[in-house]
């Protein structure tokens, strides 16, 4: 008989709230910066150099988390740093997830020799270390938004593969699906109506996850400067900037180090909240 | 004419000797009930599997031909088999708990492959599931129809299971162990659920089981397997008063009575088990003659 487990509904988990409130303001930041942005991220002012944020002793109005070494405006920079940090987390997160799992999802339902070349290339890619797998791609592609999301996509797929082959062979093994194929699905069919869904929930996980791993490859590559055209404000050339002058001007570093942590940490509680919530299983 | 009829079925591990099926020879006809019995690893799913269609990878079939409805099911193109298999058989599966898709509601599981792959009307499909969660006792079908698997319990998932299986009108059913994961008080109703539903629809059904005493409840005939070896082939009036081979009496004296339940665990005995086994291998060789 039905019981009482239908008729649970819980209330929205608070780590969706806030993660999804936090993205939210961010991609509004990242859209409207020309027009939220306090000055151009780009205008140098040597007289201002290193200005401290507002409730330190010295700041000057207008420079509300104060400059950088050159006199550019550290809130206006990190506001529009949002704008390529969340267009490689959306591109490159989505591209990898979809050929992750597609590749995962073939793997470990259609099993055989599909299975056997898959798994083998994944072998293979997760033997190359990945930070300087993308320093050499960088290197052959040249700098620029494409070559950082080939390069988080050729990387990265395999975390998707991996997962989703395993997740996918366990739901193979199961009734439901013998029950699809007696009643003439094909292969190809019971993959995508019977075993997707029921993979989505993990695919969606690792989705929001890649995109915050997205953000840091993109700020690691910045750091060592192999990002795109150094004018343009990223959060990984601020943090590196912000390193050489730390014992003067900490906060050239922090403010974009605590965007990032907030971003990334956000992108993986958004998936976990989102499973919580939707997945009729766990609910 | 039987409505399936298997001929020296044989298979195998892929890329080793194991047997797994020996020449293994059934029939059933409409409207009969046939049981499938044998101990863990004798074969008796993997039979099922084969005339499904649905075997493991590893495995493979050497020889032999399933025959149903005058058409050899192994001498067809994959995908005509499976539109074949589709349109004629059906399958009630062991475990309740992973046979329905637990990502999608009950209503368009039983619904969406008469639409898909049979091509019915989704209105006719819909009254269909409706008239069918009726008929297997299912209060509330509206409700059932647009629940998820999780909130039903076991006994409730086996009723849509069997009420799934007959969606398509099919001629052969294949049900696989229905009640091994179910316990005991409600097995009995999906037992008397299985056979009155059968009868009323007329169709062959393929009992698979290692329990004696739902057999002789359900079935009309039986098959005996040992290691994919079918050692007796009998109605079930004269399997369970005149066992013909010796270990299918020992099985009968291994079953447990509640009239004597200290002596009856009695283990078939070492020395029936070496002469069936030598039995199964005079067997082998008598192919290769």
């Amino acid at each position: 008989m039905l019981d009482g487990r239908s008729a649970i509904r819980r209330k929205l988990p608070t780590r969706l709230v806030l993660s999804a409130t936090w993205l939210t303001l961010l991609v509004l930041a990242a859209i409207f910066a020309p027009l939220i942005a306090p000055k151009d991220p780009l205008a140098q002012d040597l007289f201002l150099g290193q200005l401290p944020p507002f409730w330190v002793q010295g700041h000057e109005p207008g420079y509300f988390l104060g400059t950088d070494s050159l006199g550019r405006d550290v809130l206006s920079r990190i506001l529009y740093g949002a704008r390529l940090a969340l267009t490689v987390a959306l591109i490159a997160g989505s591209i990898t997830c979809f050929i992750g799992a597609a590749m995962g999802l073939m793997a470990g339902f259609l099993r055989g020799w599909v299975d056997i070349l898959i798994s083998r290339a994944i072998d293979i890619w997760m033997a190359f270390p990945p930070v300087l797998f993308s320093i050499l791609l960088i290197a052959v592609l040249g700098p620029g938004l494409w070559s950082i999301i080939i390069a988080i996509v050729v990387i990265d797929w395999t975390r998707f593969a991996r997962v989703i082959r395993a997740e996918a062979m366990t739901q193979g093994a199961m009734d439901y699906v013998a029950s699809a194929q007696v009643a003439g699905r094909t292969r190809v069919s019971t993959m995508l109506t019977e075993i997707l869904p029921n993979v989505l929930p993990t695919i969606v996980v690792l989705l929001t996850l890649e995109m915050g791993i997205s953000i840091i490859v993109e700020a690691i590559l910045s750091f060592v400067n192999l990002s795109i055209s150094t004018d343009d404000p990223t959060w990984g050339g601020m943090i590196a900037e912000g390193r050489a002058s730390i014992h003067q001007a900490w906060w050239v570093l922090v403010f974009p180090l605590i965007t990032l942590f907030l971003t990334v940490l956000s992108f993986s509680q958004l998936g976990e909240g989102l499973k919580d919530h939707f997945d009729p299983v766990l609910r | 004419m039987s409505y399936l009829s298997i001929r020296n079925l044989s298979a195998h591990l892929k890329g080793r000797p194991d047997q797994i099926l020996r020449r293994v020879s059934l029939e059933v006809s409409a409207g009969e009930v046939r049981g499938l019995v044998g101990e863990s690893g004798a074969g008796k799913s993997m039979i099922g599997k084969a005339i499904l269609g649905t075997l493991p990878q590893s495995v493979e079939i050497t020889g032999g031909q399933i025959i149903l409805d005058g058409t050899d099911l192994l001498a067809l193109p994959a995908a005509q088999r499976r539109t074949l298999i589709g349109a004629k058989c059906a399958l009630i599966p062991q475990d309740p708990l992973t046979a329905l898709n637990p990502s999608r509601r009950i209503g368009p599981q039983i619904t969406n492959r008469l639409v898909d792959i049979l091509h019915w009307s989704r209105a006719d499909a819909e009254k269909r599931a409706r008239d069918l969660l009726a008929e297997v006792q299912i209060p509330d079908p509206e409700r059932v129809l647009r629940s998820y698997p999780h909130e039903l319990s076991g006994g409730m998932r086996q009723r849509i299971l069997i009420a799934s299986a007959f969606a398509a009108e099919p001629k052969l059913i294949i049900a696989d162990e229905p009640t091994t994961a179910l316990d005991v008080t409600v097995q009995k109703q999906i037992l008397k659920l299985i056979a009155a539903m059968q009868a009323r629809h007329g169709i062959a059904l393929l009992f698979v089981t290692h329990d004696l005493g739902v057999v002789s409840k359900v079935c009309q005939t039986l098959s005996v397997l040992y290691a994919g070896y079918v050692l007796e082939d009998s109605t079930i009036p004269d399997f369970f008063h005149a066992p013909k081979h010796p270990y299918s009496r020992a099985l009968l004296a291994a079953t447990p009575k509640y009239t004597d339940p200290d002596g009856s665990l009695t283990p078939v005995p070492d020395a029936i088990i070496e002469t069936t086994r030598a039995e199964v291998a005079a067997f082998d060789r008598s192919a290769h003659v």
